[in-house]
């Protein structure tokens, strides 16, 4: 068992705090309500099903618009539904895009029962394997008192280095309070599109 | 299953639709073309493949296409899904994002197991396909020869762009031709 699992509200708050005009693509569930928790924007598109879209969805944003920056925070099993959008994405070499994985070994909205990624799956060798270099596991670090990773940092990784790039964070199987964006489809996609639209 | 008949059932005329469909491209503002490949894309894809304005996005499974379409579009631009009739299997669930947010998608769909098909495993999303598109609300398009192929192609950009409805080209394996699996059991 790994020690010093990441807070994920705070973690995305603090890398959200760092956005800049960017848009974000949130992956079902709690990924979704992080980022909503973090502050709603026109720039957040959250998903409330198809998973496994998530990291495409953003590889098709960061193609239409390669002067935006283009952030997918998503979860571990959201990922892994879809990882062979790595070696996709990978061989498209967006620049623009960075995928941040929320990895909390587990099924977190569905009752906590146990993922992939605790017992064999390493999402970030996975994703380098597919041909993405810059991917790489954060948090979980063995040992009491580990400080975690430098959030601004890291914000500065995912949001402005050559991508793709791809985090793993490893954050604590938590129960934070829902914060709920809206679920009306034709309204995220709307506000969305035109929040781009400008570019 | 509401549809019985092995159809359509004929010859194609012979036009060459996947140049025309890739001709088409620019006009219709697509740069941007995903795929899983099939044989009866060939033509098509390799034109895409060698002409430098096009971005051909290959896929480890259909339902990428899907949610990268979806992207694309979000940020302004239509772009085309090229696949086998099979894949339309690996889509369904993604398909409730176009479908929720209305995001117009455009699918150029090859045909198999329709007449002439001599490979059972084929056969049964084949047969499905017209009936889980239209269960998840993408209007099918249907041409009769290899000449309506890139018409087809047009109105359905057209559906999608202006209705926000997704619209699938379905090329007939009477269009395509059958594959031969000569010397087998």
């Amino acid at each position: 068992m790994r020690g010093a699992r990441l807070d994920r509200r705070a973690l995305v708050a603090g890398i959200l705090d760092r956005r800049g005009d960017a848009a974000v693509v949130a992956g079902l569930g709690s990924p979704a309500w992080d980022c909503h928790a973090a502050g709603d924007s026109p720039l957040n598109f959250y998903f409330w099903g198809a998973m496994g879209g998530a990291a495409m969805l953003g590889l098709g944003v960061a193609l239409a618009r390669p002067a935006r920056r283009v952030l997918v925070v998503t979860g571990d099993a959201e990922m892994l539904m879809g990882v062979g959008s790595f070696a996709a994405i990978a061989a498209q070499a967006p620049s623009n895009l960075a995928i941040l994985v929320l990895d909390n070994e587990a099924f977190g909205e569905t009752g906590r029962q146990a993922g992939l990624t605790g017992s064999n799956a390493d999402i970030a060798a996975i994703a380098r394997g597919a041909g993405i270099e810059a991917a790489f596991t954060v948090g979980g670090e063995a040992g009491e008192g580990s400080a975690g990773p430098d959030v601004a940092a890291l914000a500065g990784t995912l949001f402005e280095e050559e991508g793709p790039v791809v985090c793993v964070a490893k954050v604590a199987l938590s129960a934070e309070s829902g914060s709920y964006p809206p679920r009306d489809g034709v309204l995220l996609r709307t506000r969305f599109r035109a929040a781009l639209a400008g570019d | 299953m509401n549809d019985p008949d092995i159809s359509p059932y004929g010859d194609s005329d012979g036009s060459d639709w996947g140049e025309q469909v890739f001709r088409s491209l620019p006009g219709l503002g697509i740069r941007h073309v995903a795929t899983v490949p099939d044989a009866g894309l060939g033509r098509f894809l390799e034109l895409c493949e060698a002409d430098p304005g096009i971005r051909l996005i290959t896929l480890t499974t259909e339902e990428e296409g899907i949610a990268l379409a979806c992207g694309t579009w979000l940020g302004g631009e239509l772009a085309a899904v090229a696949i086998q009739s099979s894949g339309v299997g690996n889509i369904v669930n993604m398909l409730g994002l176009p479908n929720v947010c209305r995001i117009p998608c455009l699918l150029l769909v090859s045909m198999r197991g329709e007449a002439e098909e001599r490979n059972p495993w084929q056969i049964p999303v084949g047969r499905a396909v017209h009936d889980l598109l239209a269960a998840l609300g993408v209007d099918v398009f249907r041409p009769e020869s290899a000449s309506g192929v890139a018409p087809a192609f047009a109105e359905a950009a057209a559906w999608a762009r202006e209705t926000g409805r997704p619209g699938a080209v379905l090329v007939g394996q009477h269009i395509i031709g059958a594959k031969s699996f000569a010397g087998g059991d």
